[in-house]
């Protein structure tokens, strides 16, 4: 059976699920069973299928899990915005659409990936100014300067400049590894990197840090900062600079976290969200009192109490007992519907996409596309980490979007453009040993 | 790289671990009592969602309970209401999100809120239906209620008439009482909590009187029932007689030569059953009243909370047979004796029910919104007497009705037991007893009155109270 084959067939049971999840919201909301549900998983099935055509004729070689996986939280996503809020899933489902054309778009009008590479400067400077774009544009949302308004929409850039950085920094790393690793000096048992190549390093620090400070968004510095140590690590196998550079983080963080009340706050509620569990930790409070109401198999799809009673005033904004159910909280109602269970499937669905995207990264071939891969997968694997992780107090809470799950465009596009530079990555190296198997079966 | 990026998995790996292990601890392992914490209020808003079920009076039409929805749709939120008001006030209790739930509300909550087994309810929900709470069809009678709010007319005291053979309580009424309706304001709940007069205190419950000599049934099946005494053994009933080495008189002084105990318990005459005490003898005593039910918690369908112990207490502290206790003061509900109105109603049920008590119940029926209806299977708590014993208190407790202190509790075409009782608290302050039974040949009915600080006596001021709630559910047959 063909790659793509196995994609296509993938994707059925994903539109049956899609269904079967439509239904429930639908039986549980007003007690009768339509055709809209199946309406729903067909248009699902359809719009997936014709993204297959696509991937099956530009990509024939690509990971065949990727897309089927990716396609899975969507239909998660889907499925609990609809439970909320019907508008909601009205608008995502347009999104999903608009991500699945940029996906396309981007598979058949970027022939060769490789071509970042020319640009990597231009790319790394379009990836600042879209990180501090906000900061002049936007309006702070929860003190975080995270979105600008476009009209009728807001614009979150940061999900776009997460691709420009990793495109960069893979770029650069590939070029400068050898003089990373050579040049470097032993000082105090710490390897040092040699210090005219660490200038561009330092730079992202400082990016990294800018986030901190003037965006006031500590989830996304922590996910663009991550990434870029595991990518120093990969390029040059020296855990020493991963630890130069945690430590150069911890201190800048703990530093503003002395300086900057609100990342202070941050901390304090982590430590403990119930000491004041109607103001400062209620968020936290109310996301753990929602997973505690889950249990192992869940409330069962809209069964769960995600309104308060009696309130007039609009859902999600006003009358949602737990703030933002469709954004930061996704996860905390996907465990209290579906349970344990539920969340550990989503969960799950993140690590195997991580081991598919690892997977490519191990096939490819050359230096970029290797740390390309790997940067890109590691940088959604972060993000599903640093929501999930702040909605289950393993770490403190900062808002970024749950991949592919949450409401939202720009992170639903900006996401699909990732998923196609890391299917091109993989459509090359996958043909190339598939060349080589055949060559070898001659 | 590769070894690299292998690490690099199996970091993320790890991560993720950590976030299943958090979503594990909140979810299932923690969750009983991130439930119970105060600063969640999911479970309090979500019973909000739930149609609690109907509280009913016998007849299964009267409405003490139910509940009103307010808004529409999804966003529905059910408000209780008491109809009746103040009526069934203290035994049925409230149920508010922000006031908490107590009495019957509270007692019976898990069949109003419709709470099930875990297989009823997965049932429920394949059948989509929504969760509803099952109607409680209470014993309580509307007529005899109303007849002992009427009877105690304001005055501080309280009722309690319970069916002697299945221990259905038909009339539980605590003066002053108070609407129920009322309490959900947050204002009128912290006047009537520190209002002196502690309307929200279920007496017939909570209270410990003093029995005064409605004791003597109690001691009078004892000294009947162990074999010690007949009917007519003989004592002296002059006054004063030395009790444990202090003078104890006859009401009013009044003096009584060698008579029996039929005598003795027409006239009340406390040295008489004083003396009777002391020789049936502490052990005896307690033997007695424990098979009655007292030093320990009536086993009422009620919270534990609001309901008291009766027996002999020092302070807080319950005593026992080796205490230091004079025992023949006790034997006339005097010493340190504190009893409930419920538990001398169970007293005088017992004698009703020829020597068997039944445990009391406050509900009859529970009926889920499919129709299919539960009901009480009346339980057996303890036989005290034989039928013998309970015959012979029988007679001689219709002859205080007939012919002895009694007399104002008789109730007309029918024959009557009881016994009054008159605890003086202070000089011409006293706390007023009537406990009996109708029809004395085939009881339907057993109840027991007190009225609180009271110039008078427990025959005239309770006995015709009991006549009233008698008569209101003897009915037609009387």
């Amino acid at each position: 059976m063909s790659a793509r084959t196995r994609e296509l067939f993938a994707l059925i049971p994903v539109a049956l699920l899609v269904t079967a999840g439509f239904t429930a919201v639908l039986i549980t909301n007003s007690d009768q069973l339509g055709n809209l549900s199946v309406f729903y998983g067909a248009y699902f099935l359809a719009v997936c299928v014709a993204t297959h055509v696509v991937i099956r004729i530009r990509l024939p070689d690509a990971d065949p899990f990727l897309f089927p996986l990716v396609a899975l939280l969507a239909a998660f996503g889907l499925v609990m915005l609809y439970r909320l809020d019907e508008g909601l899933a009205r608008d995502q489902a347009n999104w999903f659409v608009l991500g699945l054309v940029l996906f396309s778009a981007t598979i058949i009008f970027l022939r060769e990936y490789e071509a970042l590479e020319r640009y990597r400067y231009l790319i790394a400077l379009a990836g600042i100014v879209l990180l501090i774009l906000p900061r002049f544009l936007g309006h702070p949302t929860n003190d975080a300067f995270l979105a600008i308004d476009l009209g009728p929409i807001t614009f979150q850039p940061t999900e776009l400049a997460k691709i420009c950085i990793v495109v960069f920094l893979a770029s650069y790393l590939n070029e400068r590894r050898e003089v990373l690793v050579v040049g470097a000096r032993k000082f105090m048992g710490l390897v040092l990197p040699p210090l005219k190549h660490l200038g561009p390093l330092l730079v992202v620090w400082g990016a990294a840090m800018v986030l901190l400070v003037f965006i006031r968004d500590l989830g996304s510095s922590v996910m663009f900062f991550g990434a870029f140590l595991a990518l120093i690590y990969v390029a040059t196998a020296r855990i020493s600079f991963v630890i130069i550079g945690l430590l150069m983080f911890v201190v800048g963080a703990w530093f503003f976290a002395h300086t900057a009340a609100h990342i202070q706050e941050r901390f304090d509620i982590w430590l403990d969200p119930f000491h004041d569990s109607s103001g400062s930790g209620y968020q936290l409070s109310q996301s753990i009192f929602a997973q505690a109401d889950g249990g192992l198999f869940g409330r069962g799809l809209g069964e769960s109490l995600v309104q308060l009673p009696a309130c007039h005033g609009g859902f999600p904004d006003r009358c949602a007992i737990l703030p933002a159910p469709h954004t930061d909280f996704i996860y905390a109602v996907i465990v209290d519907e579906l349970g344990l269970f539920g969340g550990a499937a989503v969960v799950l669905i993140f690590a195997l996409i991580a081991e598919r995207g690892f997977k490519t990264a191990i096939l490819a071939e050359d230096g970029f596309s290797k740390l390309l891969a790997t940067g890109l997968t590691t940088v959604l694997a972060l993000q599903a980490f640093v929501i999930i992780g702040g909605v289950t107090r393993v770490i403190p809470l900062t808002g970024v979007t749950l991949p592919f799950i949450s409401y939202g465009g720009s992170s639903i596009v900006a996401n699909f453009i990732l998923l196609a530079l890391l299917l091109m990555v993989s459509d090359k190296s996958r043909r190339r040993v598939r060349l080589q198997n055949e060559a070898a079966a001659q | 790289m590769n070894r690299q990026i292998v690490k690099l998995f199996a970091l993320i790996l790890g991560l993720y671990a950590l976030l299943f292990g958090f979503t594990s601890y909140w979810s299932v392992f923690d969750s009983d009592s991130l439930k119970a914490n105060t600063a969640n209020r999911r479970p309090l808003l979500e019973e909000q969602t739930i149609e609690r079920g109907r509280i009913l009076a016998d007849d299964g039409r009267t409405v003490i309970a139910r509940s009103r929805g307010v808004g529409k749709g999804n966003n529905e939120i059910f408000v209780r209401r008491y109809p009746l008001g103040s009526l069934f006030g203290n035994p049925i209790g409230y149920s508010f999100v922000d006031r908490g739930r107590v009495g019957f509300e509270l007692s019976h909550n898990d069949e109003l809120v419709g709470n099930k087994t875990e297989f009823l309810s997965v049932l429920d929900e394949l059948q989509g239906h929504a969760q509803k709470g099952d109607n409680v069809q209470s014993a309580l009678n509307e007529n005899a209620q109303r007849a002992a709010v009427e009877g105690l007319a304001g005055r501080r005291g309280s009722v309690v008439a319970m069916v002697p053979s299945s221990g259905e309580i038909k009339a539980m009424v605590s003066i002053p009482e108070y609407d129920p309706n009322s309490v959900e304001n947050s204002n009128t709940f912290k006047r009537l909590n520190s209002d002196d007069s502690a309307p929200l205190f279920n007496r017939a419950t909570q209270a410990g009187y003093p029995p005064g000599s409605t004791m003597k049934v109690v001691t009078a099946t004892a000294a009947l029932d162990s074999g010690d005494f007949t009917p007519s053994s003989v004592l002296s009933g002059r006054s004063p007689i030395a009790i444990e080495g202090v003078p104890l008189s006859n009401s009013g002084g009044e003096q009584f030569g060698d008579i029996p105990m039929t005598t003795a318990l027409t006239n009340s005459v406390n040295t008489w059953w004083a003396q009777a005490g002391e020789r049936l003898g502490k052990d005896t005593m307690f033997k007695y009243m424990e098979r009655f039910g007292f030093n320990a918690k009536p086993r009422l369908d009620y919270p534990g909370f609001q309901l008291a112990t009766s027996g002999v207490f020092d302070g807080n502290k319950l005593l026992g047979p080796s205490d230091a206790i004079d025992i023949g003061r006790v034997a006339i509900g005097q010493e340190r004796l504190r009893v409930t109105p419920l538990q001398m109603a169970e007293v005088a049920a017992t004698v009703a029910n020829q020597g068997e008590l039944m445990e009391p119940r406050l509900w009859s029926k529970v009926i889920d919104p499919d129709g299919r209806e539960d009901e009480l299977n009346p339980a057996h708590q303890s036989r005290v007497m034989s039928e013998d014993t309970a015959s012979e208190l029988n007679d001689m407790m219709q002859d205080v009705v007939s012919e002895g202190t009694g007399t104002a509790g008789a109730v007309s075409g029918v024959d009557v037991a009881g016994k009054t009782g008159t605890a003086e608290i202070s000089p011409g302050v006293n706390d007023a007893w009537f406990i009996g039974f109708a029809p004395a040949d085939d009881p339907k009915i057993a109840i027991s009155c007190i009225v609180e600080h009271t110039s008078g006596f427990g025959g005239p001021t309770c006995g015709p109270i009991f006549k009233a709630v008698a008569e209101s559910l003897l009915g037609g047959s009387a």
